[in-house]
């Protein structure tokens, strides 16, 4: 960006346009080159989980740590499939992150989508109030709500219960599909919906056929958030499971993984691995839709 | 389609072009609308009932209302009550009622030396780690400025990679790096000549046992989790800024410390609050990470505010009344940074 007005006056016939050039050429291999480190910084301990995953106990504790396994094994997912630390494979927890997720993603869009035709397309007395709450609510911190919402649970017997969670997640996930979503709302233009009415479409066909096409690109992307929330989401999960291992949701199955045999370093980083790299994959390819939605909305508990 | 059919009768239907698709079949729809029309005047009568007061958007919101109501705000209405209670494990399990006792669950927290312990640290972490991820990330955000458009999308995707790191895998990875046995922390830094502090005594060094070191690792940690977010929006913000400025910038001599201080920085001031105050509610109420590393509460003196509020009422015996008297001030903590949040917020237009 600000190389421009320099490449402006090199090209215009500069006399020392050859120190010059070699200015900017040096100038962009530093710049480059801390691009790099910043790559590296950013992905090492991810790639180090990698490696680690497929790493033979012998090469994980030995005196000079590899980058890459020199003897790459399966052995490590080998024992995170066969369940041999909880007695239940993976694929029970990813059951069961995946009916937690699901479930509370649909949810939340579906009485976030409401919502935020509601705030984006009507002057309303209390609009801007309920926009400052949603705002608020967002950042109360979990782990003081989870004391509360644990004795309620327990009253209503949805502790040890995927369906409390399912409940949890699609609350915590409302305010900012809600937010987002708003803006979506608004950006349909009103003549659109004004010409259907003029030619007689009522307010559902107009919310089928104009509203909803035009905002799906905002459900889309709130859905990543939400999904990416509910998969990711500690707390809740570590409070209202408790001890039921066979309800355990993936982080959870994680956390409890490292706490139980916190040296089996192999086999921990393929649990992890496994959990982690759906979400990266994901975030990998709806990055482009996300970026605007990352700096529109600040999501993130 | 069927509701459509409901809603039309009584608006002139035309033939031809409708924008719902249904194509020129008129004889389809009357044949549609004909059995629904007992229903017809109650629907149209509601409907103009809702819109002549004006309840549409209030309907529409009614179920996020709700929702939100149930399982966030009374919630924490209920940590405001519980917290003048002796809710305890009596009480939960129903064998006695609780009773009002006013301050003392406050009273007993602020005679506790944890509880003060616990809020240094969550305070000194904030203070340490809020500036760290601010610096890094805008350093990195204007380093993406001035990369070509291929090497600004690895890093920033590489960066993105980092931030989408579920924080449980982020603790779990970081726990494997800095273990004391085979952890490439520690073989790095018996590496390091000793000049820099480097040297042999760094090898099986323990890195949760103290407050110190695990918080260390925990300022590492979320600096890594927290620089791509600010970086990414900084850059966005860097985008928005006209290009003369810089150039003018320099035509009056200034280097690139005085051209962020006197052009960038105050024409992004407001970006920058909004992250140093996101930054500061994140990092002071950090959990998960916390819980992970200083050992899944099995460290007293390692308690950041939010464990030490989470121990009060989950582990044996449960201390509800206690734990939500620290939860309410944690909670009142976090909502005077977010005042400043949403003042913010607001300058910035958010509410337009």
């Amino acid at each position: 960006m600000t190389s421009v007005p320099i490449s402006g006056r090199a090209a215009s016939g500069h006399p020392r346009r050859g120190i010059r050039r070699f200015n900017r050429a040096s100038r962009k291999a530093v710049l480059n080159l801390l691009g790099l480190l910043v790559a590296l910084f950013a992905l090492f301990p991810v790639l180090w989980m990698i490696s680690t995953a497929f790493k033979p106990a012998s090469e994980i504790y030995s005196l000079t740590p590899q980058p890459i396994p020199l003897h790459p094994t399966l052995s490590n997912f080998q024992q995170v499939f066969s369940g041999s630390v909880i007695g239940m494979s993976y694929w029970n927890f990813l059951k069961n992150s995946l009916f937690v997720t699901l479930v509370a993603v649909a949810l939340s869009s579906l009485i976030g989508l409401l919502a935020a035709i509601a705030l984006g397309r009507f002057k309303f007395k209390f609009r801007t109030t309920y926009l400052i709450v949603l705002l608020i609510v967002q950042l109360l911190p979990q782990q003081a709500l989870v004391v509360s919402l644990f004795i309620d649970f327990r009253k209503y017997n949805l502790l040890d219960s995927l369906v409390g969670l399912i409940l949890v997640y699609t609350a915590f996930a409302l305010p900012v599909t809600v937010w987002m979503l708003r803006n979506f709302a608004a950006t349909v233009p009103k003549d659109l919906e004004e010409a259907a009415a003029i030619d007689g479409a009522g307010a559902w066909t107009r919310f089928w056929r104009i509203l909803l096409p035009l905002i799906s690109p905002g459900l889309v992307s709130t859905s990543v958030f939400a999904f990416i929330f509910a998969y990711n989401e500690f707390v809740f999960a570590l409070t209202f499971l408790g001890t039921d291992t066979a309800k355990f949701t993936l982080p959870l199955y994680v956390q409890y993984f490292y706490g139980q045999n916190s040296t089996n370093w192999g086999a921990i980083m393929a649990s992890s691995t496994l959990f982690t790299i759906p979400v990266l994959a994901f975030f990998l390819f709806t990055q482009r839709r996300l970026a605007s939605g990352l700096v529109a909305g600040a999501v993130k508990g | 389609m069927v509701t459509s059919s409901h809603s039309r009768p009584g608006t002139p239907s035309p033939a031809g072009s409708t924008p719902q698709g249904h194509g020129p079949d008129g004889s389809h729809k009357t044949d549609r609308s004909a059995p629904s029309a007992p229903t017809r005047p109650f629907r149209q009568r509601a409907a103009i009932w809702i819109r002549k007061r004006g309840l549409g958007p209030y309907l529409l919101l009614l179920p996020a209302t709700a929702v939100i109501g149930a399982l966030i705000i009374w919630p924490a209405i209920q940590i405001g009550l519980f917290s003048f209670q002796n809710y305890g494990l009596m009480q939960i399990s129903g064998v006695e009622p609780a009773q009002w006792i006013g301050f003392s669950n406050y009273s007993q927290i602020l005679h506790d030396p944890e509880f003060w312990s616990s809020l240094k640290i969550s305070l000194y972490f904030a203070v340490i780690v809020v500036p760290a991820t601010m610096i890094v990330g805008t350093l990195v955000g204007l380093l993406l400025a001035r990369l070509g458009p291929r090497m600004r999308s690895f890093v920033s995707i590489s960066a993105i990679l980092a931030w989408a790191t579920p924080a449980v895998s982020a603790s779990v990875i970081f726990a494997w790096l800095v273990d004391p046995d085979g952890g490439v922390v520690d073989w790095a830094l018996t590496k390091v000549p000793s000049w820099l502090g480097g040297g042999a005594h760094w090898s099986g060094f323990s890195w949760t046992n103290a407050p110190l070191p695990a918080y260390t690792v925990l300022t590492v940690m979320l600096v890594w989790t927290g620089f791509p977010f600010i970086a990414v929006t900084v850059l966005a913000g860097l985008r928005t800024l006209p290009p003369e400025l810089h150039e003018a910038a320099r035509v009056d001599g200034a280097g690139p410390w005085r051209d962020f201080w006197k052009v960038t920085f105050p024409l992004l001031r407001p970006i920058f609050l909004v992250l140093a105050l996101l930054s500061t509610i994140w990092d002071f109420g950090m959990f998960t990470q916390a819980y992970i590393i200083t050992g899944q509460l099995g460290n007293r003196d390692e308690y950041n505010l939010g464990l030490y509020e989470y121990s009060q009422a989950f582990t044996q015996p449960p201390h509800y009344g206690l734990a939500s008297a620290a939860a309410f001030v944690l909670t009142i903590i976090l909502l005077i940074v977010t005042v400043g949040y949403v003042r913010a917020a607001i300058k910035q237009g958010a509410f337009a």
